[in-house]
């Protein structure tokens, strides 16, 4: 210990001695914090999402760091383990606050996660920027220190509704004459879905034919898919995590259920075309973010090159596509080196007022805070899965491809 | 209330939906009855109620995934998990079970469910938290203008279930081993009076009842979807059909899962997919009330 001072010193005074050059490019560090999944039901997109946050200040660092004045920082983040568990999840956003002193949060993966960490750094007026964290609820409990980039859950498939509106209209039908059917989840997430959907049906005066809730732990729907058959709808909906995405496409297939518009959730982390291939065409998935989208900024440059240089610098994603909780999480962390830029301070409560005036483009879209703290300047994407392929057919000005419709 | 009249006025008006569902349910009900199956043997025999059952299941599912990503054909996957959890169950009784056998209830359930929690861990960290499932490359077949579509894949799950069960009842029935299990059960001090070593009995049991659920489980993944995390869906419904069956009544076992598995799917028709569990436990709470009321009749008669 002593050894290694006294060679500090030493190294330092050399420095010294040889003029202030070397020490420009070091830069001051701002530590974040972040409890995320690493371990328990939601490690696949825990792991995602903090790759997602060290690939982000591995660029920022490449681009000059975050200038405060005349001074440079980088960011490092404190991670823990939240194990997918709530309560964990809060001890440790504590124990960030309290113990390391953390002054500035990442978010955690899941609304459910999210939503047990804000209490506390409400309670220590911790600015907290999440990436993975859509449910409505979040942004209607006046938290005044949360923000989040990504578009709220509501708006996941409300736009396979317009879609079909649009479709009705082509076809010299009226937008009324469309019937729905909706099966989701019975958990937070997928009823916000359904909020949202019901919500724009209604608007066109659609007909909700089927409106069940899967219970959370049958990977079974056959009984919802007779009745689907039966009553004929225009649109299904779909939306149950992961598991609910596999059974739609499976059962979809086996029961020949015909219907011209089908959209689901979660189509990438099912790897609904990997497991099911053909069955999964002409699907219709919603995402947040989609590396063919036209959005760019200048320390990831566009989409197609974040997703490019993503692979590169981790591997293990060689063979897939980056999936866009990786994406929203480094758009997270852009999100507060503008706003540390801007603030042009350490001040949390600066770095907090300056969040909230955010008005920046990235290769993850438009990022621009409502009140409530939720991004309400980007849209939610849907695309469709032809030959195998993702391709963005929704909303129409980012459109790469046209709607194969009807379906089967 | 509308949307139940709605759907009985379904069922009336294609009265071949009946059928339907009643198919549908008894191919899910034969691959619950598997795992309650299994439970059933061991809570029988060794007075242990197993609450890893469902991760055995799962445990199997992924042995049959693991192998077909490396070209292994998925029925082959069958027989190579019931092998594999064959060994699993075996260390998992050699460790942990063959100290509780003896002690009281809460002991084990503590000790079985303290396996499932390491097991679901496990399999999470080995193969990650995603949703699996394997695809047969298999038609399906349709009747009646395609109201009723019965998937080969599914057909020759619940065919190979009937077959494992079957073997299992023989086998109960006219081995040696299975006539010594039977024993055991029966009374284990006598057993082991008249020279039956129940130690090995027990791991016998045990390694049994783990590799069904794995063949039950390597029958899953092709018909439905896996995740670390599942098992327990397998494991209330092992234990609601075992209740309601009854222990020691192996064909009731079989005869309860089937018919779980076809009332629920009436009862997810008729008032929402979301109660289908609701149905299941509700199910149970009219059995056992049954029971107790059965049960004091004859306590009645005998006082």
């Amino acid at each position: 210990m002593k050894k290694s001072r006294l060679l500090g010193f030493l190294l330092g005074s050399i420095c010294l001695l040889f003029g202030q050059g070397s020490f420009a490019m070091d830069c001051d560090e701002i530590v974040l914090g972040a409890a995320i999944s690493l371990t328990g039901k939601y490690a696949t997109n825990g792991v995602h999402a903090q790759n997602g946050y060290e690939f982000a200040i591995q660029k920022i660092s490449e681009h000059g760091g975050i200038k405060i004045g005349d001074k440079c920082y980088n960011f490092r983040v404190i991670y823990y383990d939240d194990e997918s568990k709530g309560d964990r999840g809060a001890t440790l956003a504590e124990r960030l606050i309290n113990q390391d002193g953390v002054q500035y949060m990442l978010g955690p993966y899941s609304s459910g996660l999210t939503k047990a960490i804000a209490p506390v750094t409400e309670k220590y007026q911790i600015p907290m920027v999440e990436a993975e964290g859509a449910s409505r609820s979040l942004f209607t409990q006046g938290y005044r220190y949360l923000f989040a980039v990504l578009s709220t859950s509501e708006q996941y498939l409300a736009s396979a509704i317009t879609l079909a509106a649009e479709k009705a209209e082509e076809t010299g039908k009226s937008p009324s004459d469309v019937r729905v059917a909706i099966a989701v989840e019975n958990d937070p997430f997928s009823l916000d879905i359904r909020a949202g959907v019901l919500e724009d049906a209604a608007k066109y005066n659609m007909q909700v034919v089927v409106d069940e809730k899967l219970p959370r732990d049958l990977s079974d729907m056959s009984a919802i898919l007779t009745k689907v058959k039966l009553v004929k709808p225009d649109v299904l909906v779909v939306s149950g995590h992961s598991k609910g995405a596999a059974t739609a496409v499976r059962q979809i297939e086996e029961q020949n259920v015909k219907v011209p518009m089908i959209a689901i959730t979660h189509c990438e982390a099912a790897d609904v075309v990997g497991n099911f291939g053909d069955a999964a065409n002409d699907i219709l998935c919603s995402t947040q973010w989609a590396e063919t989208l036209s959005y760019s900024d200048s320390i990831f440059g566009t989409a197609a090159e974040y997703e490019q240089e993503f692979k590169a610098a981790y591997p293990e994603y060689a063979e897939k596509t980056v999936p866009y909780q990786t994406a929203q999480a480094s758009a997270a962390v852009y999100v507060f080196k503008d706003a540390f830029e801007r603030a042009g301070s350490l001040d949390k409560e600066a770095v907090r007022d300056a969040i909230a005036e955010t008005d920046l483009s990235t290769f993850y879209g438009q990022i621009q805070f409502s009140e409530a703290g939720n991004n309400i300047a980007k849209p939610m994407v849907l695309r469709q899965i032809q030959d195998g392929k993702y391709n963005v057919v929704a909303p129409s000005e980012f459109a790469s491809h046209q709607l194969n419709w009807p379906r089967g | 209330m509308d949307q139940i009249l709605f759907n009985l006025s379904l069922l009336g008006e294609y009265p071949i939906v009946n059928l339907k569902i009643v198919i549908d349910g008894i191919m899910i009900g034969a691959l619950f009855a598997l795992a309650a199956y299994g439970l059933a043997l061991v809570w029988g025999v060794m007075n242990v109620k197993n609450l890893a059952q469902g991760d055995f299941v799962i445990a199997g599912g992924y042995v049959s995934w693991w192998l077909a990503k490396y070209g292994v054909h998925p029925l082959l996957g069958v027989p190579a998990a019931f092998i594999v959890m064959w060994g699993v169950g075996w260390i998992a009784y050699k460790l942990v079970i063959s100290r509780v056998v003896e002690k009281d209830l809460f002991t084990s359930l503590l000790a079985t469910f303290g396996i499932a929690i390491m097991m679901a861990q496990i399999l999470n960290l080995l193969f990650g938290s995603d949703t699996q499932s394997i695809k047969l490359d298999y038609d399906t077949l349709y009747f009646f203008d395609g109201f009723i579509d019965v998937p080969i894949a599914k057909l020759l799950g619940v065919l190979l279930a009937a077959t494992l069960a079957a073997c299992v009842i023989i086998f109960m029935k006219s081995s040696r081993m299975g006539q010594a299990i039977r024993a055991t059960a029966q009374d284990a001090r006598a057993a082991r009076v008249l020279g039956i070593d129940t130690e090995k009995v027990y791991a016998f049991t045990f390694s049994l009842n783990s590799a069904i659920c794995g063949a039950a489980g390597a029958i899953v993944v092709m018909v439905w979807v896996i995740q670390p995390f599942y098992g327990i869906t397998h494991s209330i419904r092992a234990f609601v059909i075992v209740t309601a069956a009854g222990l020691g009544n192996l064909p009731g076992v079989i005869a309860a899962g089937l018919g779980i598995g076809a009332l629920e799917q009436y009862g997810s028709h008729i008032f929402g997919i979301g109660y289908q569990q609701a149905i299941a436990v509700m199910l149970l709470l009219a059995v056992l009330l049954f029971r107790l009321i059965q049960q004091r009749r004859v306590r009645k008669s005998l006082q």
